[in-house]
């Protein structure tokens, strides 16, 4: 009964690896229980609270819905790697840090990467689109006035300077 | 002028949060760790005829399975809760045994492995069956149902009188549901054998560590000194985190002690919402009496309170309820009852609000009835009734100009201009009648909330300073930070009191062990009470630099000034010492301890327990909110538009930070008033995950606009009062007035949901 576990081939924060991993776990629990990489984090585990968000392959996805036999060959990004070499902030931390956007800080990361994948494809979104773009990522402490002040202020920041860092 | 207090300084301890590196209690990982999961009861009430734990245990990977008998002290703890049922189930959420084993997937298959076998009793599962007299009863070893100490009463004046002068008399009866915190992070937490003494040491997503410990060591029949409980990052805990990892604490330490391997258990979702507190449902009958004029007379209401099956909190509640249970009215009459009753269901706890929610819902959705039925607009009945300075409270404390300020009237008054409620109001009843089947509608609400705990409990608090060699600060408080921003606000405190600024200043999770006991973070005391032990340590501090300083510069104490890192002699401003001077100084050279710890206790306030009259609180916060919707009459959609909200708090330490209390505060309103219902049928629970429990996400989010109005209340630490509760309670009964007045319907139930929109009521009960 135990599964044979397969050879899983990802890209994560620009690392590429090579792991032993069971076909039906989580990607989600490979990022966490393989990689360490505690910043995705899991509010639900049915594809609802958005806590667990990654971006793969340019788009952001739920990874407590997806298996790791699903994710091969692909590439990942996850709070970890929004970081420069040196500790640079991405313009999307440093104005969720200005702004008061983060209270708890659970649902941050995944909130920040679903922001990272909209202002990637939409450099200037109104407040609609941001509301939009963040609605499968739950926030019960702040309400989401000021994580959408924050994806503005990012946006803004990006344009005036252009991205240094990942993303 | 304040040169940090009162100011939008960034947080704290945010770069670990937007970085990812800050550690929740399911992050972390001890070598050599055990994986712990509950076995639940399958039934809402039944009897444990016996439990067959030896297939789960024979499960390679499996190392232990506990039930109720392997707990080495009581089993018991404060609630009644069990840590793990022994006899009889009470309620679906009771776990019977837990597995441990060397991964979660061998727990999880193992927990499956345990065998029960039940015998399936009746059950009271709502507030009418536990009310009757002979029902059949939770908790056998009282005669009825209605929780001990949970009966709260106010008796002022006298309401026969004050009916018979009345002109109208309205009765009504509002009724809440269950909701769950919804704090995005389920429980998890980590307890490690003490590797140096019998004992053990707890992590996890901790809201009140004392009482794990105080409960923890009695389960395992240890001192309160052999339990240290630490507090991880928390994800949210609005009240929530509390019972349900007092249960995994003590679950997972008995494992731990008997292994002498770390614990470690996380909940799931639905593990979350199986096992974890509540708000408590409500339903409160009122009779309301006024003459004329609009002047209230009269207030009489009994309330009952639906506690669950173990209730630690009932009391605690039905106390705030019994204040709030008039409004911000001042009513010559009034009578209350509040009373708490046990049912075999999930259990109330406390959750942002408390009970506030509740009887503000009750008590602002009936004074827009009463101005109805007095044909008067609902800001001009509020104007006419509403506290000001110098009036008398139902308890009978006096509301002094200046003291204890009471800007309610200047503050609706205020809104009302703003939103054009008048007009609006107005436009929107002749549109009622129109063809177009979406109507708008316009609410208005006030209230007004006592800071901290007040006489409810001991409200004590504490907070450890220590500033080291490098001139680098160490904050410990006894209150926990679960993201409201408390810690912040208290650095703050600190870097202003001693002159220096914020950098120099690290925060240290709350542990048991370096600070002591401040009892619960709970109650909106975390600047009140906790802020002001900061204080207290903060200015202690600043005496010895003082003190070591007068000696440096050779004054007088009194003349020395700590600002902008420097302490120097007012008189002579000249000759400057850096603050890491005179630190090294004190330390090094006298060896004078830069340690101190604040103690603060806010009270004691006290009420008669005849006529629950008294000085309640310290002291109380404000606020009014207007809501405007849109609702669709042949769906029963509400969209709600906008909120308008204006808070009286003191000083805001950090107004960027209260704010975001007030945002996150109001979103959860619109949740509780439109979206939101833990559904449980004869005792089982039907909302099991968050795709069935609706809360708000961005797309629900209506525009908001809150107002902070400041004054100089002399209680709080600069003036500072209670912020984090008060955003949730206005929004609820602002929705059910606005509904009303774009529909002509008035709903009395929460949540004002699809079938209560359209057929005014609900189908069920
Ligand atoms: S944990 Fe994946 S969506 Fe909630
Ligand atoms: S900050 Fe707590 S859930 Fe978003």
């Amino acid at each position: 009964m135990v599964t044979k576990k397969i050879e899983l081939n990802i890209k994560v924060n620009n690392k590429d690896y090579k792991l032993l991993v069971s076909p039906n776990k989580r990607l989600l629990d490979v990022l966490r229980e393989d990689l360490g990489l505690n910043g995705v984090k899991e509010g639900c585990g049915i594809g609802e609270c958005g806590a667990c968000t990654i971006v793969m392959n340019g788009k952001n996805i739920c990874s407590c819905m997806v298996l790791a036999g699903q994710a091969e060959g692909a590439e990942i990004i996850t709070i970890e790697g929004l970081t420069g070499p040196e500790g640079e902030l991405h313009p999307l931390q440093e104005a969720f840090m200005e702004t008061g956007a983060v209270q708890c800080g659970f649902c941050t990361p995944g909130m920040i990467l679903s922001s990272l994948v909209l202002l990637r494809n939409n450099p200037s979104p109104t407040k609609e689109e941001i509301r939009a773009a963040i609605s499968g990522n739950f926030c019960r402490c702040t309400g989401y006035q000021q994580i959408i002040e924050a994806v503005q202020l990012a946006a803004e920041k990006m344009r005036k300077g252009g991205v240094k860092v990942n993303g | 002028m304040y040169k940090i207090v009162n100011k939008s300084v960034e947080r704290i301890d945010v770069y670990e949060k937007v970085t990812g590196k800050a550690k929740y209690g399911a992050d972390l990982n001890c070598g050599s760790q055990l994986y712990a999961k509950t076995v639940y009861s399958r039934y809402p009430h039944a009897k444990i005829l016996k439990i067959d734990t030896k297939e789960a245990e024979g499960l390679e990977g499996v190392i232990m399975v506990i039930t109720a008998k392997d707990v080495p002290g009581n089993n018991i703890m404060f609630g009644k809760f069990p840590v793990l049922a022994q006899n009889e189930v009470k309620y679906i959420g009771d776990g019977v045994a837990v597995v441990a084993a060397e991964s979660k997937e061998i727990a999880e298959k193992a927990a499956k492995l345990v065998r029960v076998e039940y015998e399936e009793l009746p059950g009271v599962f709502d507030l009418e069956e536990a009310k009757v007299e002979n029902s059949k009863r939770v908790h056998s070893e009282i005669e009825n149902n209605f929780i001990e100490h949970s009966h709260h009463l106010l008796r002022s004046g006298d309401v026969e009188k004050g009916f018979k002068e009345a002109e109208v008399i309205l009765e009504r009866t509002y009724r809440t549901q269950f909701v769950d915190q919804a704090y995005i992070e389920p429980e998890a937490v980590i307890v490690l054998p003490d590797p140096y003494k019998i004992g053990v040491e707890i992590h996890g997503s901790i809201q009140n560590p004392y009482t794990i410990r105080e409960n923890v060591a009695t389960v395992l029949g240890l001192k309160i000194n052999q339990v240290r409980v630490i507090q991880s990052t928390i994800g949210g805990s609005f009240g929530g985190k509390d019972e349900s990892v007092m249960l995994m604490a003590a679950r997972c330490a008995v494992i731990a002690l008997k292994t002498g391997r770390p614990v470690k258990m996380v909940l799931t979702r639905e593990e979350s919402f199986l096992e974890s507190s509540k708000r408590h449902p409500f339903q409160a009958n009122y009779k309301i009496g006024a003459k004329k004029d609009g002047s209230i007379v009269a207030v009489e209401n009994k309330v009952y309170v639906q506690g669950g099956a173990y209730n630690n909190k009932a009391s605690f509640a039905n106390w705030r309820a019994s204040i709030h249970a008039a409004g911000p009215y001042t009513i010559p009459h009034i009578k209350t009852d509040i009373y708490g009753l046990y049912t075999h269901t999930i259990y109330g706890g406390a959750y942002r609000g408390f009970s506030a929610p509740q009887m503000v819902f009750a008590t602002e959705s009936l004074i827009d009835e009463l101005a109805e039925e007095l044909k008067m607009s609902p800001q001009e009945i509020r104007l006419k009734n509403c506290l000001k300075p110098g009036d008398e409270m139902g308890t009978g404390q006096i509301l002094l100009p200046g003291k204890i300020p009471a800007p309610l009237e200047k503050m609706i008054r205020e809104i009302c201009r703003k939103t054009d409620f008048e007009s609006k109001r107005k436009k929107y009843i002749q549109e009622r009648e129109g063809f177009n089947p979406l109507k708008k509608g316009i609410g208005l609400s006030c209230t007004f909330r006592g800071a901290g705990l007040g006489g409810e409990g001991i409200d004590t608090a504490s907070a450890t300073v220590t500033i080291d060699i490098d001139g680098s600060i160490l904050i410990q408080s006894g209150l926990v930070e679960m993201g409201q921003g408390m810690r912040t606000a208290h650095a703050q405190i600190v870097a202003e009191v001693l002159g220096v600024s914020l950098d120099r200043i690290t925060f240290g999770n709350t542990d048991t062990a370096v600070t002591m006991d401040s009892g619960a973070t709970v109650a909106s005391r975390g600047i009140l009470a906790g802020g002001n032990a900061m204080l207290i340590a903060a200015t202690e501090l600043l005496q010895r630099l003082h003190q070591q300083a007068s000696i440096m510069l050779n004054c007088n104490i009194e003349n020395l000034i700590s600002e902008n890192e420097f302490i120097f002699n007012k008189s002579k401003p000249d000759k400057k010492l850096t603050f890491e001077e005179v630190v090294k100084e004190c330390l090094k050279g006298q060896g004078l301890s830069l340690s101190a710890q604040g103690w603060y206790n806010p009270g004691p306030e006290k009420l008669s327990p005849e006529t629950g009259r008294g000085k309640a609180y310290p002291t109380y916060s404000y606020g009014t909110a207007v809501a405007e919707l849109r609702v669709d009459v042949q769906t029963g959609k509400i969209n709600v538009e906008k909120i308008t909200a204006a808070y009286e708090i003191g000083k805001a330490i950090n107004p960027q930070i209260a704010k975001s209390q007030f945002y996150g505060g109001i979103l959860q309103g619109v949740g509780y008033a439109i979206m939101e219902e833990m559904r449980t049928k004869d005792g089982y629970l039907k909302t099991k995950n968050f795709d069935d429990f609706l809360i708000p996400s961005s797309a629900d989010m209506p525009e908001m606009e809150v107002t902070i109005y400041e004054s100089d209340d002399p209680v709080g630490p600069f003036g500072a009062k209670s912020v984090g509760e008060l955003g949730i309670e206005l929004i609820a009964p602002a929705l059910a007035n606005a509904l009303y007045n774009a529909t002509g319907k008035r709903i009395r139930e929460l949540p004002l949901n699809l079938e209560r929109v359209l057929l005014g009521k609900t189908l069920k009960k």
